[in-house]
């Protein structure tokens, strides 16, 4: 299962190659270009179908991100433990008490914190901040680190996927290896005009590879497929969920960074209800994707994002549905093709 | 089997206290070649008697040898399921756990089937800065195993028990992490030393017993009992003690790798102990020196107190990060353990059998006791 390999990869931002690498195995008989640019996004391009293409056809990009989030090695102690920035956002409270994997050599190391026996109870109700808390490798001396890991290494959480519940999938990174293997699934099909699939790097820290990639590619529609916020373990309060597990895909109308094109939007449900796909809409102005930046290139791009709900983003393991995958890939395969004649005008 | 594949399968097994079968089933398969017996305890402890293979020149008491008794805990806090809640498990913890290690743990669900979850922790994104900032508390932490409210019903019921699902991972230096090492590394040194004896002579009979329930409450059941059941001369525990690691002043915490504890205070009979750094000095096994002014905090508090009363002996293996799950010890020290104690048990005799004995009748008279204890090993 390529969403497993994928989930299993390591790739902080700024860190993306191994993820790349895969996914350049996945697609390379799929597509008829690919390149990777200079901040190392992987921009592919599908040419129209002959048959059924139109001479106006529009140009359709697809991206997901390739990078996670993780630590980054920026310090090393005289006993041998390694200090460690966050790379990406990260609730400092998910990381005592885990199991990282550090550098090219896999080099594992934990996060340990003082035994509750020697606490008192006030520290017990303070929050540990990630500065005060250092991986541990078993190394005596910053000597001994020093040989086999180094500043700059990048580290990500020890999570091995796996199968849980009714349909789940459990893993790390699924935000947004779930994407990226759904356009993986998307460029084995066959389309009536030219298609950029484009894999981002850089998104946890700033949507930074969409930037570049959207300028490179000057195309008509814009949609990024992501794995989105879940919010909907039970609680005191009736507040939204965010998304809702197993509910279908998630159609972004507007979060921090982008006001979802009217047209796209209205497309996707259209399509979603006359195939009877479920679908749900991604509660307003929680968390931001690519397409914040894509639909901001050149002259502006109508975009979209359509997602997998996923539980527990940014921890040591995330949760998905198969059947919300499944749902979303059935809901993109039948949008997509409706674009062929391009969107109508604003005015 | 291999130290290290067994401290694996020790430490991935499940065991939360009051439900050990799993690692009792997996001690009692390695003792079992090395022992005369192996029977359990009331409460579920394993006790693999070894008899004296030595004989004894002096049959002062019938024909019995004297027993010797060392030990380890087989049970690991945990977690234990209170409530279903709109398809989510609420919990309680068994066992003393600072709730902050919890957040975001991959678990498992001991229901009618085992169910992998997860302890949800609520995305960044959603979060308000005063969230953040406090640690979640015990009561709003829930466990995810994606199934639906009904499916969940079928398959947990209150009181199932919970463990975290770790794998054990190698760091570098013979370093290991992982959870439950408190006190499945004993318990690895335990049936190592058992092992060893097979190689040598002893003039004891030897009590290796995994106990259960050490980790709920402070009457140590499993010991307690077990302990009563075999009445032993002698008895040793074998229990983790805090290495040092940041945050923790080096005054209440041993080195990682450089050998047992061998522990002092009102919980240790000082023959015991005496003869303990006698046979680490003769056998040139790295060791340290702990002290505790009360409870040690382990099985060892109850053992002292079983029946008559029995001398008792401490070994504590350093261990980083106690009650998490990525507790760290060094295979060193399990190694160093259990030469320690198997050389220790086979070095035991009839006239360190007579010790025992003279020194309560010198107490009991008030005599020459100071000048004994001064030659202990602590002021040597």
């Amino acid at each position: 299962m390529l969403l497993e390999k994928l989930s299993n990869a390591r790739g902080v931002s700024g860190d993306e190659a191994r993820v790349r690498e895969l996914i350049i195995d996945a697609i390379s008989d799929r597509v008829d270009e690919y390149r990777v640019d200079s901040l190392g996004n992987l921009i592919t391009l599908k040419r129209a179908a002959t048959r059924g293409a139109r001479r106006n056809a529009p140009t359709v990009l697809l991206a997901a991100h390739m990078d996670e989030v993780g630590l980054l090695i920026v310090h090393v102690e005289a006993d041998g433990r390694l200090r460690f920035s966050k790379v990406g956002g990260i609730d400092d409270r998910v990381l005592p008490s885990k199991v990282f994997h550090i550098g090219e050599n896999k080099i594992a190391g934990v996060i340990g914190m003082k035994p509750r026996h020697g606490l008192k109870a006030a520290e017990m109700d303070k929050v540990i901040e990630a500065d005060d808390l250092s991986l541990d490798i078993g190394a005596h001396s910053r000597e001994d680190a020093l040989s086999v890991v180094q500043i700059g290494d990048y580290a990500t959480f020890a999570t091995e996927f796996a199968r849980i519940g009714n349909g789940l999938v459990r893993g790390k990174a699924l935000d947004d290896r779930a994407g990226c293997a759904l356009l993986v699934d998307l460029l084995s099909e066959e389309y009536p005009f030219d298609l950029y699939g484009l894999f981002t790097v850089q998104e946890e820290v700033g949507l930074r590879g969409a930037r570049v990639a959207a300028f490179t590619l000057d195309v008509d529609a814009a949609f990024v497929l992501e794995a989105t916020v879940c919010d909907d373990s039970p609680k005191e309060k009736d507040v939204s969920p965010t998304t809702r597990l197993g509910y279908g895909p998630a159609i972004t109308l507007a979060d921090p960074t982008l006001m979802a094109d009217p047209r796209l939007v209205k497309l996707l449900i259209a399509t979603a209800s006359e195939n009877k796909i479920p679908y749900q809409v991604k509660q307003p102005m929680i968390g931001g994707t690519d397409a914040g930046r894509l639909h901001l290139a050149r002259e502006g791009v109508p975009g979209v994002a359509v997602s997998v709900p996923t539980r527990y983003l940014h921890s040591p393991a995330a949760l998905l549905s198969l059947r919300d995958y499944r749902n979303t890939l059935r809901l993109m395969r039948a949008t997509l093709p409706r674009l062929a004649r391009g969107l109508t005008p604003v005015i | 089997m291999s130290l290290e594949n067994l401290l694996i399968e020790l430490s991935e097994a499940s065991g939360v206290s009051g439900h050990e079968d799993a690692v009792s089933r997996i001690v009692a398969r390695e003792m079992e070649p090395f022992a005369d017996e192996i029977s359990y305890s009331r409460l579920g402890s394993v006790i693999a008697l070894k008899r004296a293979t030595r004989t004894r020149r002096h049959k002062s008491r019938a024909s019995q040898s004297p027993k010797l008794l060392f030990e380890a805990h087989i049970d690991e806090i945990g977690l234990m399921v209170t409530a279903l809640d709109r398809g989510v498990i609420r919990f309680v913890a068994v066992g003393s756990f600072d709730p902050r290690v919890l957040l975001a743990q991959d678990v498992l669900v001991h229901g009618r089937e085992t169910l992998p979850g997860i302890i949800g922790a609520r995305p960044p994104h959603v979060l308000t800065a005063e969230e953040r900032g406090k640690p979640v508390p015990l009561n709003d932490l829930f466990i995810d195993v994606g199934l639906s409210d009904a499916r969940l019903r079928a398959l947990v019921s209150v009181g199932d028990t919970i463990t975290i699902d770790r794998r054990v991972s190698r760091l570098c230096n013979g370093r290991f992490a992982g959870k439950a090492f408190d006190d499945r590394c004993a318990v690895v040194a335990v049936i190592e030393a058992l092992k060893q004896l097979s190689q040598v002579e002893h003039g004891w009979d030897i009590y290796a017993v995994a106990n259960v329930q050490e980790e709920h409450g402070t009457f140590y059941p499993g010991a307690f009992t077990s302990t009563f059941q075999v009445r032993p001369d002698v008895a040793i525990a074998l229990d983790v003690t805090h290495a040092e690691q940041p945050g923790m002043s080096a005054v209440n915490a041993v080195a990682l790798g450089k050998g047992p504890g061998l522990a002092l205070g009102p919980n240790i009979h000082h023959t015991v102990h005496t003869k303990l750094m006698q046979v680490a000095r003769s056998r040139e096994i790295p060791h340290q020196i702990t002290a505790y002014a009360g409870s040690t905090g382990t099985d060892a508090w109850a053992m002292q107190v079983v029946s008559t009363g029995i001398p008792t002996g401490l070994l504590d293996l350093p261990l980083r990060y106690m009650h998490t799950s990525v507790e760290t010890i060094a295979l060193a020290d399990i190694e160093y353990s259990a030469r320690l104690l198997a050389a220790f048990s086979a070095e035991l005799d009839e006239s360190f059998y007579r010790d025992l004995q003279v020194e309560t009748k010198m107490v009991a008279r008030g005599a020459t006791v100071s000048r004994r204890r001064m030659t202990g090993g602590k002021h040597q």
